[in-house]
């Protein structure tokens, strides 16, 4: 057989040996669950391979071009050079279309499993030491696949995409003290400086990914060394690891997964048209269009700033505009607090231990309660993002929807917190608990010749809390 | 599982003939579709059915260290440490190398983009430049009906940014504009930039039953009776306006800049004129 000669190979010169028998023989816990950062990794080789043929067309420059190509109603337009090169990859480019679009529908794939998995490893304090660092490095991932999920559709030069980058760059020149010099070094000068595209084609092929790769590298190093945590089960400690080995069962498996996720974005980026840039137009920095839309990942910031009321704090001849307040100062907060998590947390457990062993959400109602209103604030002001759509739809006025979403992005965060740690309490006292298992019924022949039922908790525990060692 | 595969084989084969035939999108993405979805869902049942469904419980193996490991590896530390610090100048030296060093580095930065200077105090409007529309022609006081509008830009500068208006015509008689305004807006042509004060989108609306420019990106509306204070959304600051006259042959023309620095507010925008 080839391969075992390949590891002789190898451990004459690496002694690799003991290693490669401790990762084929390697423990893979096996949850749903655990499967969306796998789906996040996959997205991303897919992005790299549909990311590279397409950077092959694509032409980051912003100098006007005449259009005489095969998509008749813009004929003889004036547009940018970028614009008419992504145009040339949907209408000439054979197979192009279908792996822009592929490209797209990854994308949107890949944060929506970024997202997932971080309310996975969350809700089921998987942060929690030895962890911490992991879940560092997890939330820098997502604002990573965010901002190059952001310049990546800046990038066609259409005229949503330019909208985005103009509101990109009236936040940054609304930050406080540097903000004047932070959009002109940012942007290349004031809006809209020539630069800017070769500047976000830069950051969208090389260094985003380059940092992607590297911390995902790292964040997989981490998990590999720790070990995947478990959900607590029969018998099994907190010292111990439960599930399939690598070699073959897990690897098969998730081969299976990568291989699907590819069909299932082939299919979507085949059939289900996405960011159609002809419909929109080319950008010309004048015009604007309704009905302006984001990708879903940044509807909250869009939605924040429609819906937060127009202040300023102008004092001492300074001012700070209305747009950091939304644009900037509360997704800091809301990563801020994302990122130093495990520490919050601590702070109020004084909580120690070594954790390899995951909780369920509703047995800590108030982190449960934390993260439910998180989702929930986020959730409406991505809502609001399309209030326009939203409005026209229900048939009220843009002003009412905006007044109703404005309530409920502080009514509704408040009345899931109360809910979600309500309920948890109920769900983590009652007897449906999945960590107590169905009861266990005996049945005993009696020396009269009846019978004797007995009946207890299964794995002999009467209460959560003594399951959980607590 | 042998079906699946056959499958993803001819998908395969189809794709490739469609390739040579000139591609066609839906297909494209259906024929990958079955060849990937083909092998993956034959690795998922391969690993499900046909290998034995061991789950194994180990011990996860020592972590922290143990207490000797630590201490020798602190030890190992401080041992080479207590060499460097026998040459404390040596070593601030060289931290003051590295600081320099970082300091030079930081410096380039600076080449990413020109000064801000006074580029966001001013537009391309002078006294007396004609305002004309996109395609370049002059804009007479007589040209709008009343309810309406057009954009305009600095004769010379068709396309400038910042330089670009909105003219509305409207009935001089309901016309409010602040102090000292009473004469900038002949015939009732009153003009105001067209960038939002919010977060610069151009403000392309008129709702002439209301009076009010409304933004499309966060909906600002701005009362154009009255000086296009902001009325509704986010917006802070009322767009700033031109103030317009007309020369003798019955052109708009700009009596001097816009009234504030157009677009969004910065830290520094009180410096402005």
């Amino acid at each position: 057989m080839i391969v075992p000669r390949l590891l002789d190979w190898f451990d004459e010169r690496l002694g690799a040996a003991s290693f490669a028998k401790k990762s084929l023989r390697k423990v893979f816990p096996d949850h749903w669950s655990f499967m969306l950062g796998e789906v996040a990794m996959y997205s991303f080789i897919i992005l790299v391979v549909t990311g590279t043929f397409l950077s092959f067309f694509y032409v980051p420059d912003v100098r006007p071009v005449v259009y005489h190509g095969p998509y008749k109603p813009l004929d003889g337009q004036t547009m940018s050079a970028a614009y008419a090169s992504v145009l040339r990859i949907s209408f000439q480019v054979r197979a192009g279309l279908v792996f822009r679009q592929i490209h797209h529908w990854a994308a949107l794939v890949m944060t929506g499993a970024v997202v997932f998995h971080a309310i996975r490893v969350f809700f089921t304090g998987a942060f929690r030491k030895p962890r911490e660092i992991n879940w560092v490095l997890g939330v820098m991932l997502l604002l990573l696949t965010i901002g190059i999920g952001f310049a990546g559709y800046s990038l066609p030069d259409d005229l949503l995409s330019g909208t985005g980058l103009r509101i990109g760059y009236s936040i940054a020149l609304s930050t406080p003290f540097v903000g004047t010099w932070l959009a002109f070094l940012l942007f290349g000068g004031e809006y809209p400086a020539p630069d800017i595209l070769n500047r976000l084609f830069v950051l969208h092929v090389f260094i985003l990914p380059a940092l992607i790769a590297g911390v995902m590298g790292a964040h997989l190093a981490i998990i590999w060394r720790q070990k995947h945590t478990n959900f607590p089960a029969r018998g099994l400690t907190n010292d111990q690891i439960r599930g399939p080995r690598l070699w073959p069962r897990y690897a098969l498996a998730s081969m299976g997964l990568f291989f699907v996720l590819a069909g299932v974005l082939a299919l979507l980026g085949g059939t289900a048209q996405i960011n159609p840039i002809w419909i929109y137009g080319p950008y010309h920095p004048i015009t604007a269009s309704g009905a302006s839309q984001p990708d879903w990942y940044m509807g909250f910031t869009e939605g924040a700033v429609r819906l937060f009321p127009g202040w300023e704090i102008r004092a001492f001849g300074h001012e700070i505009p209305e747009p950091f307040f939304p644009g900037a100062l509360m997704p800091g907060i809301v990563f801020g607090g994302m990122l130093f998590w495990p520490w919050i947390e601590r702070f109020f457990t004084k909580d120690t231990m070594q954790h390899n062993l995951l909780q369920h959400p509703r047995d800590v109602p108030w982190r449960t309660a934390v993260g439910a209103a998180t989702i929930t604030f986020l959730g409406v002001l991505t809502i609001a993002g399309a209030s326009d759509v939203l409005a026209s739809s229900v048939d009220i006025s843009v002003e009412t929807m905006t007044a109703i979403l404005r309530w409920l992005a502080i009514l509704l965060p408040a009345v899931a917190l109360f809910v979600t740690y309500y309920l948890c309490r109920e769900l983590h006292m009652n007897d449906l608990h999945p960590i107590k298992e169905s009861k266990v019924t005996t049945v005993r022949r009696s020396a009269t010749g009846g019978f004797d039922t007995t009946e207890k908790e299964g794995g002999g525990f009467e209460s959560v809390e003594e399951r959980l060692g607590l | 599982m042998m079906l699946l595969l056959s499958l993803s084989i001819l998908a395969g084969i189809g794709l490739l003939v469609l390739y040579a035939l000139g591609g066609q999108v839906q297909l494209e993405g259906i024929l990958l579709f079955i060849v990937l979805t083909g092998i993956g869902f034959a690795f998922i049942l391969w690993s499900k059915y046909l290998i034995p469904p061991e789950i194994v419980t180990e011990d996860r193996g020592e972590r922290p260290s143990p207490e000797e490991e630590r201490i020798a590896a602190e030890q190992a530390y401080v041992e080479g440490e207590s060499q460097l610090t026998r040459r404390s100048v040596l070593v601030r030296m060289m931290l003051g190398a590295f600081g320099a060093l970082g300091l030079a580095a930081i410096f380039p930065i600076r080449s990413l983009g020109p000064s801000p200077g006074r580029s966001l105090f001013q537009t391309a409007w002078r006294a007396g430049l004609r305002a004309v529309d996109e395609s370049g022609t002059p804009v007479r006081a007589s040209d709008l009906a009343v309810g309406g509008v057009v954009t305009v830009f600095p004769e010379g500068h068709v396309g400038s940014t910042d330089s670009v208006a909105i003219v509305v015509r409207v009935d001089p008689a309901e016309l409010r504009l602040p102090d000292g305004r009473d004469q900038d807006a002949p015939f009732g042509n009153v003009c105001y930039s067209k960038l939002c004060t919010h977060a610069g989108c151009p403000v392309g609306l008129y709702l002439a039953q209301y009076h009010q420019l409304q933004c499309p990106c966060h909906f600002s509306a701005f009362a154009v009776l009255e000086g296009a204070v902001p009325v509704f959304g986010p917006a802070a600051r009322p767009l700033p306006q031109l103030p317009l006259t007309v020369d003798q042959e019955g052109y708009l023309v700009a009596k001097s800049d816009f009234t504030a620095p157009v677009g969004p507010g910065f830290w520094n925008r009180g410096d402005g004129p």
